[in-house]
Order: structure tokens, then sequence, then C-alpha cells
């Protein structure tokens, strides 16, 4: 700028300094001077006035381009309509084609279980259809709702629960219906198991799976290794049984989980549960001495230990094209109580216990292939009155179940399975089922 | 029962009385943004780095380890963009940390602060692994990571107070350093401008709108999808009629489909380390792009 104001300085001289050279008069002389100083006056001004409003709009220039980008930050973050605030909504869609060669008359032989157990009807089934909404309420609390649409066009509130999210010291306190965190796999919904149904052990001791209407308190210790304890205290709706209608409750449990990093492709947890509860009318189906099906009906004291660990495997933790899980848990389940079936109301004790072991491979991107083997030991039974009708028969149920599923995305997944099902003692039942598990809506998040 | 209670509001007490800590702990949910907090945190910050160079950041598993550091953190910093959707909510929810939860100023999400490249217009899961904030992979671009120091300076200089004098003069002088050496990179890289590209996975757009490099092809038939053989055999023959330099992929991704088209089109497959650990040479931010500009120059010679 400074240059620019030389250089019209310097040109007017060079014009004008001749023409002034040439002039005789004195006068003429002096006019001239006084016009160049008048025209030298003049341009200085235009030029400061250019200057000024130059710099005025580059400022202005300066501030759009601010402006710009911040508003082009802002439209990135701003939520798209009044409808953003609604809370995920996340439905699963699976379905189930079974093949089996037994009936469905399923029991398990020398196990009271109760509730929906067993590998379902024959056939076509809409398996665990599912639908999920989630959303924080406020900065105090997180609450979500997930129903369980069954192949009979009724709904079961699987989970209906809110839960504190400003706690201090990782204190984490949960109210309503919800999966007992007891064990590892009882808390993971359907559609995240590895494989179509869940362990004997868990439809035996837990009618499948344990959820109950109550409370549970969490505090996750502040350490490097991960440390996390529990309690829940709720009505007791074990295997499909209403639970207590009185004061208080009818199930209490605790439970501890630690887990850590070998390096940077493992990771592992374990755990220690234990579930006290009372069940009330828990119907089970069995047969009696003389091979007919019976339901008889527990009410009592129920107590169950679990012990659970899961390791997995990735090479530097990147599960893309290779990965391997391992898990594991153990049951142990003591009852006592009062046993009603078509003999009358007597007096009933058993002290059983069941795992199971299953390892999942995944050998290439999106091919997964597991294998699971269950056992119940039949352990000690005791039906007191009513050994001449029930009869221990000392048996040990078993199953053993290979899979192969294929997920071309996280979002969509096609499952092979083969079982030999021996929870029946008469009968091994040789089962096949083409499952698909389909996620749609909000982007799930999936627990360890 | 009673009992487990004494013990757990015993434990409580403990812990309390000795939360009295030296440093401000740091969950870095990737390796860049670790390091970019270590570079401006120096000795006032202690950072845990969820992932590494190797790792798909779209697929974490929660893993318990995450969810222990995630407890003690007071400050969380991640892309955000959705980046890390399918892991970071579980870790929050079973932390129980309520200085890192969204809204809070422990929680530090640096796609914010950048300007957002390839917003989808439509939003369907039928195109792949959509972003609907946009393109997460903002690491590499340096501008980027200017304007995400910048935040990240002020929100460490507000959560740990009495440290921000500190904070600022550290910051003062990484911008320094950084905006040399982007002018160097940029001054380097300059024979790159407008070379066409192919990519394996769509994770380099700001790479490409700060060198001016030209993408003509994607191995990935869809975002997050897995290239086929058949989109693969398109993609060599888009590339008769359209020439491109090279193949650049991300030290995570597998070589295979990159090596595939290398052979076949004749032109060199390149793995930028993507992130700090990328490659032995990135140790840090610095070095991640010296190492950066340096493979794309080596190949496009």
């Amino acid at each position: 700028m400074f240059n620019q104001k030389i250089l019209v300085r310097a040109i007017a001289l060079t014009f004008l300094l001749p023409a002034a050279a040439k002039a005789n008069d004195s006068n003429e002389l002096e006019a001239l001077r006084a016009e160049i100083q008048q025209m030298k006056q003049s341009y200085e001004s235009r030029i400061q006035t250019l200057e000024s409003r130059l710099q005025t709009t580059e400022t202005v220039a300066g501030e759009a381009d601010k402006k710009a980008e911040e508003a082009s930050i802002q439209a990135s973050t701003r939520p798209t309509s009044s409808n953003a605030l609604n809370p995920d909504i996340s439905l699963i869609l699976s379905g189930t084609y079974a093949n089996r060669s037994q009936d469905s008359n399923y029991h398990i032989t020398g196990f009271q279980a109760g509730g929906e157990i067993g590998p379902g009807t024959k056939g076509f089934n809409l398996g665990e259809s599912e639908l999920g909404l989630y959303a924080s309420i406020d900065p105090n609390f997180y609450g979500g709702l997930n129903l369980a649409l069954a192949p009979d066009n009724s709904i079961g509130v699987e989970e209906a629960f809110v839960q504190t999210t400003s706690l201090p010291y990782g204190v984490t306190l949960k109210a309503g219906r919800f999966f007992s965190s007891i064990g590892y796999l009882n808390d993971q919904h359907a559609h995240t198991w590895d494989f179509v149904d869940n362990p004997l052990a868990y439809q035996a001791f837990l009618g499948n799976q344990f959820g109950d209407d109550g409370i549970q308190l969490k505090w996750l210790a502040p350490t490097d290794l991960f440390l996390e304890f529990g309690a829940e205290y709720g009505r007791g709706r074990i295997a499909d049984t209403e639970g207590r209608d009185k004061n208080g409750g009818g199930a209490g449990s605790i439970f501890a989980h630690v887990g850590g990093d070998l390096g940077v492709s493992n990771s592992w947890r374990a755990g220690l549960s234990y579930l006290e509860v009372s069940p009330k009318d828990r119907k089970s189906n069995d047969i009696d001495a003389s091979s007919i099906d019976v339901s008889n009906s527990f009410t009592g004291n129920s107590k169950v230990w679990l012990a659970d660990f899961v390791w997995k495997w990735a090479p530097n933790g990147n599960a893309t094209n290779t990965s391997f899980k391992l898990q594991g848990e153990y049951l142990h389940r003591k009852e006592n109580g009062d046993l009603t079936n078509a003999a009358g109301i007597n007096n009933y004790t058993a002290s059983q216990d069941g795992w199971y072991l299953q390892g999942v491979y995944k050998f290439m991107p999106y091919w997964r292939a597991g294998l699971r083997y269950d056992q119940l030991n039949s352990g000690s039974v005791n039906y007191v009155d009513n050994a001449a009708n029930l009869v221990n028969s000392n048996y040990d149920p078993k199953r053993i179940s290979a899979m192969l599923d294929f997920s071309p995305s996280e979002f969509s997944r096609i499952r092979l399975q083969v079982s030999s099902d021996k929870s029946r003692q008469e009968a091994t039942d040789n089962q096949v089922f083409i499952q698909y598990q389909m996620s749609l809506g909000a982007h799930g998040a999936h627990k360890y | 029962m009673k009992q487990l209670f004494k013990v757990l509001s015993l434990s409580v007490l403990l812990v309390t009385a000795q939360s009295a800590q030296a440093a401000l702990n740091v969950f870095a949910c990737e390796p860049e943004w670790g390091a970019l907090a270590q570079e401006l945190g120096g000795d006032k910050v202690n950072v845990f780095t969820a992932t590494n160079a190797m790792q798909d950041v779209h697929h974490i598993e929660a893993k318990p380890s995450l969810v222990a550091q995630l407890r003690k953190a007071d400050l969380l910093v991640c892309t955000g963009s959705e980046l890390e959707i399918g892991w970071l909510p579980v870790l929050l929810r079973q932390a129980g940390n309520t200085n890192v939860l969204a809204g809070k100023a422990g929680n530090f999400e640096a796609a914010h602060y950048v300007r957002m490249l390839e917003i989808p217009s439509r939003l369907d899961r039928a195109d792949g692994d959509v972003h609907p904030g946009g393109n997460p992979h903002i690491q590499t671009d340096p501008r980027n990571i200017a304007k995400v120091g910048d935040a990240l300076s002020e929100r460490l200089a507000e959560i740990d107070a009495p440290n921000a004098t500190f904070y600022q003069a550290r910051h003062k002088d990484f911008a320094q350093r950084w905006q040399e050496a982007t002018k160097r990179w940029e001054a380097q890289a300059a024979p790159l401008k407008g070379m066409a590209i192919v990519v394996q996975h769509k994770g380099f757009p700001y790479l490409e709108d700060w060198l001016g490099l030209r993408e003509v092809a994607t191995l990935e038939p869809k975002p997050g999808v897995e290239p086929t053989s058949s989109h693969l055999s398109e993609v060599l023959t888009q590339l008769q009629h359209q020439p491109a330099k090279m193949v650049i992929r991300a030290a995570y991704n597998s070589e295979r489909p990159s090596q595939w088209l290398s052979e076949r089109a004749k032109i060199p497959s390149v793995a930028l380390p993507y992130t700090v650990g990328g490659s032995d040479r990135a140790k840090d931010l610095f070095s991640l792009f010296n190492d950066t500009v340096q493979r794309l120059l080596d190949a496009a010679k």
C-alpha cells in the first residue's frame, strides 16, 4: 500500500515537473505549484479512502469466512428435526427353522426346570424378535424398554428399567424389570448369543434366563483391573413364575466380576455369583415311574451358585479377520420345598449342578464356527413321599452343538446349528436349526 | 447380604479418601488424540489410549480393561461422528463415571471442531457403514489436528484450571511447531497435487482434501464392506481408462485387496500409518505426517 502511494506521487511529478520548468512566468509557476499541491492532496486523500475501504472489506471477508466455518460446524452437529430427541429404537428381527427328530414335549430328565425352555416348536417360527427403545431421560437417568415378540402373537416385557447416570464413585442404581447380572450369559439378549439356544444349565436352573422386577446396585472399583460388585433384590419372577406378592422381595443376588487384558491380543473376564430365590408354583414337565407325562409344581427355596469366565483373543485386538472366544460357566442349585403333582403335595430336596464350555472361532471375515458342550449332573434328589411316583434315575443330561454363522455386516447374521440333545433319558433329539438375526434402527453397542 | 453392603461402603470410603490425584487422567479413544493430549498436557496428564493403529476403530470390544480405565478418567477424548458408536456407549454406561458423560466438560469430541466432509445426503444402511455426521477419519489432515489441538488445550485448561497457564504455554509452542511442520509437509507434497489414487476404505477424504489428491476408486464396494472379487475386477477395468498412481490403505486394513490390485494394475500399494503407531516411524504426531508424506512421495516416484 505504501509503495502504491510513492508510485502515484512519482508518476505525478514525472509528468508535471517538465511542464513546470518550461513556464517562465513566476505567477504561472506559483499557480502550477498550487495545482500540484492540490492534486497531491486529492490523490493522497483518495488513496487513503481506498486503503481504509480495502481494510474494511478484508475484515468483513475474514469475518464472513469465520462465520461460514462456524455455520458449517454448527450445521453438522445440529439435530435435523424435532424428533431428534426420540429414544433410540432398535428392532431385532429373528426367525428360525427347526428340524428335530423328537416331539416338542420337552423336559430335562431328573430336573425340575420350569419356564420357557427347550428347543421350541418344529418348522418355521419367529424366534426371538425384539423391539427396544432406549434413551437418556435427563442428566440423571437412562431408561429402556425391550419387548419380546413371541411366535404366538403375544408380547412380553423382557426389560423395562431406569438406571442412574449421575451417582458418584462408580455407583449405578437400576430399577424396574431387567435381566440379572449374575453369570456371564444371563444379562445378554438373545440376539447376541453365539448359539440359537441357551446352555442346558441355564435352562434347568434359571428357567432359561433370569429377569426380575426389582433393584440393582452396582459398584465399579477405581482400579486398573476391572473389578465390579453388585447386589440385586427383587420379586423373584424366576422361570415364568409370578414372584412373591408380599412386602419385601422374593429374590436376592450378589455378584462380582473381574477382568482385564493379557497383552494387546487377549482379554478376559471371570465372575462369581449367588442367587437365592423363592419360587412359587414353578411348573415343570416330567415323566413319572410309569413313563407318563406329568406336570410338577415347586414352591420353596432355591439357592444357585454361578462361576463364569470368558476369554477372547484377536491378533493385535483386531477381530476383522480372525478371533477366538472361549467361555464356560458352572451352575449349582440347591432346592428345598414342596413339589405338587397328581399324587399330592410332598417335600422335595435336591442338590444338582451343570456346566457348559463353548468356543467360537472366526476363521475369515464374516464367518464363524463354534462348538459347545453341555452337561447336567443329576446330583442328589430326594422326592421323599413322592419317591414311588417320581424316580431318581441318576441320569446326566448332555448335549453337544456345532454352529456356523455368516454375518455380512454387523447388522445381519445367518446361522446354521446342529445339536445332539440328550436332555431326555429316553430319546436323543437330533436338531438342525437355521436362523437369521437382523438388527434395524439404532446402532447397537454390545456388551463384552 | 448385609455384610457385603458393609464391605462395599467401607471400600467406597477408602477410595474417596485417597482420591487426591497427581495428574489428569485422559482416556483417548484413538492413538492420534492420545498423542495430541500428551503433546498439550506434558507431565500434567496421564494418557490411556484405548485402541491401537492395528485395530479397526469401528469395531472394538467393550473390554473390561476399557471400562476400568474409563472409570477413573477425568477427560475422554474421542473422534465422535459415530466412529465409536459400537462400543463407547456401553463403556460409558458401565463405567459409571459422571465426569465423562456426553455434554460434560470431560467429554471431548474432536469432530465438533473441524469441517466435516462427506456428510451423507441420505441415511440408509443399504449404503454400508454410514456416518450421519460425516466421514469421521479427520486425523489424516494436519490442519484438523491443529484445530482440535486449539480446542483440546482450552478444554484441558477448563478442566484443570490451576494448570491453565501451563497448557496455554504448551499449546502455543505446539501450535507454532505444528504450523511450521505443516508448511514443510505441504511444500514436500506439492508434486502430489492432482494425483489420482485408489483407496481401500473411504478413510482418506481429509488427506485428499489437504494434498489435493484425486480419489478415482474405492476397493470396498460400500463403506465397511470387505472388497469382493467382482468389485475388484470392476475397479481394475475402470483403471484401464482412468489410471491411478497408487492404491492406499490404512495400517489396520488387510493387505490382500490392495496387493491384488497392485499386481494387476501395476501400481504401487501403499500402507499409510493412518495414526500414531501405524508404522515403525510414526512414533508421534510429527513423525506420523513425516512418514505419511514420505510414503506417498516414494510411491509416486
